[in-house]
């Protein structure tokens, strides 16, 4: 009997173990469900971001939760946009994993209009989005006129700078004199560094963080960039990409640079510790300085106007079509990109609205920045916003192309000839686009 | 796994006697049962180590086998991950470029020499720290945990801290430095001290493990060794060399086999090390870019899946062919060690260093 029992016993636990494995490995496949609805018959919407876009981080998500008892959200955000951006596209393809919501960064909006735009829900039917500035949209608008998220906030550029170190190098110290030394053109911006490391003999700061800053802020103020308009490569052709290189080379091999890596360690202490005077700051970027420059900087930093308009980064949200809550969805998305909600986020986190209506709102126009020495920082970056170029082409590397770029730029800190840096980006680029 | 394959002879004597009584005995028409109970029983005795080894085998084909041959379908292909159902043949194409790209072959030499200057000292160090562990001193339970914990850190933790301490501008060690009157340190972005900065991270972390794992070989030697050759008059030094090393050879032979797999994989702490793009790309330079990295930089940087599988195969035979010209210098030397002396000495600690390799290689 006793063997009888055992012999059943090896069989259960043998059923087991196989219905254990198979399960293990089917469980991969499905892993979906999390959204719908809840135990309690509420209906839950899930989303997927990255960085700080300030839905979690400011009260929104609560607010519109408590105005909408029924609806729950929930938001998962990656620090890292590299990372979230893999994750996603793995995501796309495999079909399942997908948040009903998902931010998009606009130098992948590109890659994602051209290949996923039947995955993502069209938004061209939502109520009350004519109020986005005209080029916003057209970035995620498919050529059938789909349109597969809404704009979140933008980012007009100016030039943050230390209103100290200024002084001390015999440079004026206002912002509007400040912006004068440079009105017409960057390559001024360059002049007025060599000037200020001829002026600040003693002390070791240097003029700019990194080259790569200013080539981006030249970069973003052309319609066409790295793509052209048919989609083609013309980063080679480009008399833009070449203007900007040149100029941004040049301050790396006249010395002005700190050779830092923006968001890299090394460049929030150098915020902290006066490492470097000016950094080309698009309007998100002035949180993370007074972040890490810390109260004890508080007053010194100062903004002004850059020689001409530019746009670096903005986001947008997308609704999955697949989403089982797919109108729901529409509606928060809407609703978080309203123009009330994008001059809130403004005034929260410094986050610039794209949408036309929330620029005019006084509390943005109006808006002044406490720790920038009460910059007018509404003023100064709505009339960056005015002067963006009507259309921006996006291309579909945008973002991997930067980094290269940026990269070849740091191989000249480093001491590479700048004709040599050139080349050696170029291949990069043939090889990770090609 | 040795439990349920011994199972079946065990089980299968005694079952057979205690079945055949019942059957008889239980009537006519319980013959179809008791067919069928033969049948069960027979499936118990032939399947059931199959069903219990078969999570394993399950799991393997799932998540290793399979990727593995759709890995090397890919690598024949032009495909990119956004678009993952769009695959241009390409046949091997992207292997003989890889074989033409100096970022190749500059990640392997990275990848050769960080795993030298990583494991080298660090195994040399691992043999000192336990030899010392093997004293008879206080605390030292203590000690042996201690010198496991930094194993047991994240690697992404360990990088991160050694990243700030190796920062250029405000990191401790150039601070350090500072005292003495040197100037700062580009860790990062100068070839050799990048790589010395990310060994640096890989030694801290494994060095405490490798002296266990020879602490434990070391306890295993019997004293009277030791008695013996202090009879003999030998010092502390010449007990190390000569009774402890030959006693604990097949461990270090295991410990390298271990840190030469570990180097060749190595991804994480020069990722961590360069911070943002320039990790992915082993620096501006890719001054420390390894066959790890270079993978990442194809699959999830460029998104160029095909040739992140050309790479990751690359990477696959490539450490078969290291190990099987491992195996032949070893075959090499021990047959000229056999012919130069034909002791009973030189065979045995060949063969169980060999088949710890092997075990570990597979």
């Amino acid at each position: 009997m006793g063997s009888v029992r055992k012999a059943v016993g090896t069989r259960v636990v043998a059923a087991v173990s196989a219905a254990l494995s198979l399960a293990l490995v089917a469980g991969c496949g499905g892993g979906d469900g999390e959204s719908g609805k809840t135990d309690d018959g509420k209906t839950k919407i899930t989303m997927g971001l990255f960085g700080v876009m300030g839905f979690k981080e400011t009260e929104l998500l609560k607010r519109y939760m408590k105005e909408n008892p029924d609806v729950v959200v929930e938001a998962d955000v990656a620090g890292d946009e590299q990372t979230y951006y893999t994750a996603l596209q793995t995501r796309l393809a495999a079909g399942s994993g997908l948040k009903d919501i998902q931010g998009i960064e606009i130098g992948r909006a590109k890659e994602l209009v051209d290949t996923q735009a039947d995955k993502f829900a069209d938004l061209s039917d939502v109520d009350g989005i004519d109020h986005f500035l005209p080029w916003k949209l057209s970035q995620v608008t498919t050529p059938k006129d789909k349109i597969i998220g809404l704009g979140t906030d933008i980012g007009p550029m100016a030039v943050c700078y230390r209103k100290d170190l200024f002084e001390k190098a015999g440079l004026p110290g206002d912002r509007e004199e400040v912006a004068k030394l440079w009105e017409n053109d960057w390559s001024e911006y360059v002049e007025t560094g060599k000037k200020f490391k001829k002026g600040l003999k003693d002390d070791k700061a240097a003029y700019l963080d990194s080259a790569s800053g200013l080539f981006n802020a030249m970069i973003y103020g052309n319609s066409e960039q790295f793509y052209d308009k048919d989609g083609e490569l013309i980063h080679t052709s480009n008399p833009a990409v070449q203007e900007a290189w040149d100029l941004a080379s040049e301050t790396a091999t006249a010395g002005l640079t700190a050779k830092l890596r923006q968001f890299q360690p090394g460049w929030d202490p150098g915020l902290a510790n006066s490492t470097f005077a000016t950094t080309v700051c698009p309007a998100w970027m002035l949180a993370h300085i007074s972040e890490k420059a810390g109260p004890e900087n508080k007053g010194k930093w100062d903004v002004a106007e850059a020689p001409k308009g530019a746009n670096w980064g903005g986001s947008f949200l997308g609704v999955m079509d697949s989403s089982p809550v797919k109108e729901e969805a529409k509606k928060l998305v809407a609703w978080l990109t309203a123009p009330e909600q994008q001059a809130y986020l403004f005034q929260e986190l410094g986050n610039f609205p794209s949408s036309e209506e929330a620029l005019k709102d006084p509390a943005v126009s109006g808006a002044k920045s406490e720790y920038f020495n009460d910059a007018p920082i509404g003023e100064i970056f709505g009339a960056a916003a005015k002067d963006i170029p009507e259309e921006q082409v996006l291309g579909r590397k945008d973002g991997t192309i930067k980094d290269i770029f940026s990269q070849g730029l740091q191989l000249i800190e480093q001491g590479k000839s700048p004709s040599e840096a050139r080349k050696t980006t170029n291949e990069r680029i043939e090889k990770a686009v090609g | 796994m040795a439990t349920s394959t011994s199972v079946p002879p065990a089980d299968g004597p005694q079952d057979a006697p205690a079945d055949a009584p019942g059957g008889p005995g239980s009537g006519g028409s319980k013959d179809t049962r008791q067919r069928r109970r033969n049948l069960f029983h027979r499936l118990d005795v032939g399947a059931a180590p199959y069903t219990f080894i078969a999570p394993f085998f399950v799991i393997f084909a799932a998540f290793s086998f399979y990727p593995l041959l759709y890995t090397s379908w890919i690598s024949l292909h032009d495909v990119e991950l956004a678009t993952m159902d769009v695959m241009v043949w390409q046949g091997l194409q992207n292997y003989t470029e890889l074989l033409q790209d100096e970022r190749f072959w500059n990640a392997v030499a990275n990848t050769a020499t960080i795993g030298v200057i990583s494991a080298v000292p660090q195994l040399l160090m691992a043999l000192g720290l336990a030899h010392l562990l093997n004293y008879r001193m206080r605390g030292s339970a203590f000690f042996r945990v201690a010198a496991l914990t930094p194993y047991a850190t994240s690697v992404g933790a360990a990088a991160l801290v050694f990243t700030m301490l190796f920062e250029r501008d405000f990191g401790m060690i150039n601070w350090f430095l500072s005292l003495f009157g040197f100037d700062n340190v580009d860790w990062e972005s100068q070839k050799w001290p990048a790589q010395f900065a990310i060994s640096s991270i890989v030694i801290w972390r494994w060095t405490g493990y490798n002296a266990l794992l020879y602490l434990a070989a070391m306890q295993a030697i019997p004293k009277d060794r030791y008695e013996a050759a202090a009879i003999d008059g030998a010092t502390r030094w010449q007990q190390f060399r000569t009774v402890t090393i030959p006693g604990i050879r097949p461990t270090i032979v295991f410990t390298i086999v271990l840190s030469t797999i570990g180097s060749t994989q190595l991804f994480g702490e020069p990722l961590i090390f360069g911070q943002g793009p320039n990790g992915i790309t082993g620096g501006v330079n890719n001054q420390y870019q390894t066959l790890g990295l270079l993978l990442y930089e194809e699959g999830w940087k460029n998104y160029q899946m095909g040739r992140a599988a050309t790479v990751a195969w690359t990477m696959f035979l490539l450490l078969i062919l290291v190990f099987v010209a491992q195996r032949l210098i070893k075959r090499l030397m021990a047959s000229r060690q056999a012919a130069a002396r034909p002791g009973p000495a030189a065979p045995p600690p060949a063969s169980p260093s060999s088949s710890s390799l092997s075990s570990s290689s597979s």
